[in-house]
């Protein structure tokens, strides 16, 4: 493994490796390898020696680090400021057997976004600036450090969630915001997972800004509910958590049984929530992500249940769908199924490479946009060096 | 002046064939190419440029606008895709040589989902269209550009538009979901869904803001949220920038964010008190607009506590509303503000800087510097949350010399908000107004590799040539 510790040396690395069209395995600290396919180069490049917070500006709402800044670091930063990452992105260290934490870059590079995503907004939407280096070993810059900025094509999104193949990111400016002074649940027993959707969709569509629903599947005995629990969640001051959890369970009151968590209790299950700890994924089971309009999530826990044992959380208001199950290509093609028959979105987003090799692990792209997508990527990566095999095959 | 590339001579010969091409694969009320009919679209809200198309089409579906695509591809023509015409960078300025593609007749919304929360509406929608279709129900689409009214959804996704209200709901790009994309080859791809974070690569993202560099949209599918049980505005003076400036930064450090944070300076507080009669201070510096949302208790809680912070900073005076109406009158004069300030000026540019927001006492005191040097006013009207200045740099059209001196003017401005850290353009778009500044912000090398992304989608560059990128040093535009 190589692993600079300037931009500037990563560079020349990547140059070097292009002169010589040697792939490369692009990575942070290596915490989600079992992320989407197995990747076809024999040498590592890793960003886990680019570190360090550069800019953090708290009244500006910004801050800027190297992409091996781990992600607790810039997390305790902020902390000292009362903010935190917009988008809570989970920490996926138990899932994927990590013994660190991930980097910035590479919570960036896979795009993840943790519950808050529903009211605030994805890992994309508050990646303000980037700079990265091309397969071909050029620095490039793109956003910037203010909040508001649409001057040229917008390469950040473009290289959010692109898993390292269309560029290495060597720093980030990320949007923050201040962390709540509160945090309260309305945990709610429903029959089951339409009617948990349900109750969820009336959540949201409450005026009291709700910045979590969730569907757990057991029951939460540790709290006194029986069956599947919705979860809602709101973030505010204080005495604004107090009225509004009291409103919506008062609005929601038709829809269960339920119950109020105060703000350690309810930071204690969103955090499981986000890590996705109820999903129980054994270690030689696959776990996949499903994207779907919350109403279908239903019809695809079905769909499901009827190919394989599927153990399940969902998200976003019943619009992410986490799966774990065996890792089969019959339990991988009821999924791809079932996220299609629902207009939705998959990916395989922890299996061994004895599935992950042989199977699509993202939708298929329709012909004349593999076509933009072929084209992007010889602009960015010519000689397609960068995580080949990563995302398809 | 901003040059425009030589139009293409053969095509400008072959008029009259183009045209009866476009009408045999358009219904004959969707192509226009008398002078007379074309005259509206030869300008946009950028009026001091203006040049006649080659031809106007307005198709009424996405199958329409494919064929249309189809055809210019086939034939080398150059196309210029207009919503309502809003832009005030010139985003939707025709060349002479380029088919207008106007989508203003697609206009109708296709579903609404309150369960999942989505609409999907055709690009001609306005954009308080999609709110009028919701709000009954209690819901609304976020993004509010002050040219709301107008503004027509398939424009805020090219120009990734955003608002006074983006401190909190974000801009265009953070509430879509899915977009109908038309590809210059006439290839329709369905981009992104009715579900969030599609897997793959973000082309959803790229697209929001791109400019019709990439592409046409048709549909587009957005995220509407309900809305809060209420919200209410203050009003807070200052005698100096740099004050008003502190007690923004004392809010934001507090950790609440209002859902609005306006800020407005001397010039500007007259020009729309003058206009309307909103009770400002006239004899304030700086002076801010606050807006919260809530319950009533809520609001009482939440300006309670930012008229507890702007005390400590001395204010000249301050105002809570004290009901929706006065809440109203005090944004009056903020929605005014490009009005009010024609009403003291024949002409005014809008420029559309974004700077850290620590600079601002900076950058306002350089800015009224080069207004004593251009000997042009100027009045400052800021989202002081999220940085996005917008100077309204007063001129007179019928004097050459005056236009002249105000584009370099703004030229200037945008120079110093990218020499202080920030950028050219926060919400409304390069166009062709900052083309040719985006040297300014970027290496020649990453405008190259900007540059390669558009030919990955438009070899031929006939998407809305002439815009976004410089023509100088540009091998696929003959300037």
């Amino acid at each position: 493994m190589t692993a600079p510790d300037t931009e500037e040396a990563l560079a020349a690395e990547i140059a070097r490796a292009h002169a010589a069209r040697e792939p490369l395995c692009i990575e942070g600290r290596g915490t989600k390898r079992a992320m989407l396919r197995p990747v076809q180069a024999a040498r590592t490049l890793s960003t886990r020696n680019l570190t360090g917070i550069v800019l953090y500006r708290p009244t500006e709402l910004m801050i800027r680090a190297r992409a091996g800044t781990a992600i607790p670091e810039i997390e305790a930063a902020l902390a000292e400021n009362n903010q935190q990452i917009i988008a809570e992105p989970p920490d996926l260290t138990a899932m994927f057997g990590a013994s660190e934490a991930a980097t910035l870059g590479g919570v960036v590079s896979t795009n993840l976004s943790g519950p808050r995503r529903i009211m605030w907004g994805a890992m994309r939407d508050h990646v303000l600036g980037i700079r990265a280096v091309t397969g071909e070993g050029e620095v490039f810059r793109s956003g910037g450090r203010v909040l508001k900025n649409v001057t040229g094509l917008d390469l950040c999104k473009l290289l959010t969630g692109a898993h390292g193949t269309l560029g290495v990111l060597t720093e980030v400016t990320l949007k923050v915001l201040p962390r709540a002074e509160a945090t309260g649940t309305l945990a709610i027993s429903v029959p089951d997972v339409a009617r948990g959707v349900a109750a969820l969709s009336a959540a949201l569509g409450s005026p009291y800004g709700v910045s979590g629903a969730a569907l757990l599947m057991e029951g939460q005995a540790a709290l006194g509910l029986d069956g599947m629990v919705a979860l809602a969640r709101i973030e505010d001051l204080a005495e604004s958590v107090t009225y509004r959890l009291a409103r919506l369970r008062d609005e929601l009151a038709g829809h269960g049984a339920a119950l109020l968590l105060d703000t350690a209790a309810s930071h204690a299950i969103w955090r499981a929530v986000r890590d996705a700890q109820p999903l129980d994924a054994a270690p030689e089971e696959a776990v996949w992500r499903i994207s779907v309009a919350p109403s279908a999530a239903a019809g695809v826990v079905t769909a499901l249940r009827a190919a394989f044992a599927a153990k399940l959380l969902l998200d976003w208001g019943g619009g992410l769908i986490w799966v774990a199950g065996p890792a089969s290509e019959q339990a991988h093609g009821a999924v791809m199924q079932a996220a299609m028959a629902a207009r939705g979105s998959f990916t395989l987003f922890r299996g061994p490479a004895s599935l992950s090799a042989h199977v699509p692990v993202l939708p298929e792209e329709v012909a004349p946009l593999a076509a933009i997508a072929r084209r992007v990527k010889a602009t960015l990566d010519p000689l397609g060096l960068l995580n080949p095999g990563r995302m398809r095959g | 002046m901003i040059s425009l590339p030589a139009p293409k001579p053969d095509i400008l010969e072959r008029r009259d064939a183009i045209l009866a091409d476009l009408g045999r694969l358009l219904p004959a009320d969707a192509v226009i190419g008398e002078a007379i009919r074309m005259k509206p679209y030869e300008t946009d809200g950028l009026a001091a440029y203006r040049q006649m198309p080659l031809a106007v089409v307005l198709p009424r579906t996405t199958a329409e606008v494919a064929q249309v695509l189809r055809y210019c591809h086939a034939n080398g023509i150059r196309v210029v895709p207009r919503g309502a015409g809003t832009s005030l960078a010139g985003g939707a300025l025709p060349l002479a040589d380029a088919v207008v593609i106007g989508l203003m007749r697609m206009n109708a919304i296709h579903e609404i989902n309150l369960e999942d929360r989505y609409a999907v509406v055709e690009a001609g929608v306005t954009n308080i269209g999609i709110t009028k279709a919701v709000e009954g129900d209690g819901f609304f689409y976020a993004p509010d550009p002050s040219s709301q009214l107008a503004c027509m959804i398939g424009g805020n996704v090219m120009m990734n538009s955003g608002g006074a209200h983006c401190l909190k709901y974000g801009v265009t790009a953070n509430n879509l979901l899915g977009l109908t994309f038309v590809t210059i080859e006439g290839e329709v791809i369905q981009i992104g869904g009715n579900h969030l974070d599609a897997a793959g690569y973000d082309w959803l993202g790229l697209i929001t803001g791109s400019e019709g560099q990439l592409g046409l949209v048709t549909e587009v599918t957005v995220r509407i949220l309900r809305g809060p049980e209420g919200a209410r505005a203050m009003l807070t003076a200052f005698d100096s920038v740099e004050v008003a400036g502190a007690a923004v930064d004392a809010i934001i450090g507090s950790g609440i964010i209002p859902v609005a944070l306006e800020f407005m300076d001397k010039p500007c507080i007259h020009a729309c008190e003058a206009f309307a009669h909103a009770g400002y201070p006239l004899d304030a510096e700086a002076m801010l607009i606050i807006e919260v949302e809530g319950s009533l208790a809520e609001q009482d809680m939440l300006l309670g506590k930012i008229r507890d912070i702007c005390a400590r900073f001395h204010p000249t005076s301050m105002k809570l509303a004290e009901s929706a109406e006065q809440s109203l009158a005090i944004w009056k004069g903020r929605k005014g503000a490009f009005g009010a300030v024609g009403r003291i000026s024949p002409d005014y540019l809008c420029m559309d800087g974004t700077i850290p927001t620590g600079e601002l006492p900076h950058v306002l005191k350089r800015i009224g510097e080069m207004s004593v040097q251009y000997g042009l006013g100027v009045a400052n009207v800021f989202h002081a949350g999220d940085g996005n200045l917008h100077p309204l740099i007063m001129f007179d059209a019928n004097d050459p010399d005056s236009f002249r001196k105000a584009e370099e003017f703004g030229a200037d401005i945008l120079r110093l908000c990218v020499e202080v850290g920030g950028c050219l353009t926060g919400e409304h778009g390069v166009g062709v107004e900052k083309r040719d500044l985006m040297s300014v912000q970027f290496t020649p090398r990453e405008l190259e590799l900007q540059r390669a992304i558009k030919t990955a989608f438009d070899d031929g560059w006939l998407l809305n040539t002439a815009k976004v990128f410089p023509l100088a040093d540009n091998p696929k535009i003959a300037a």
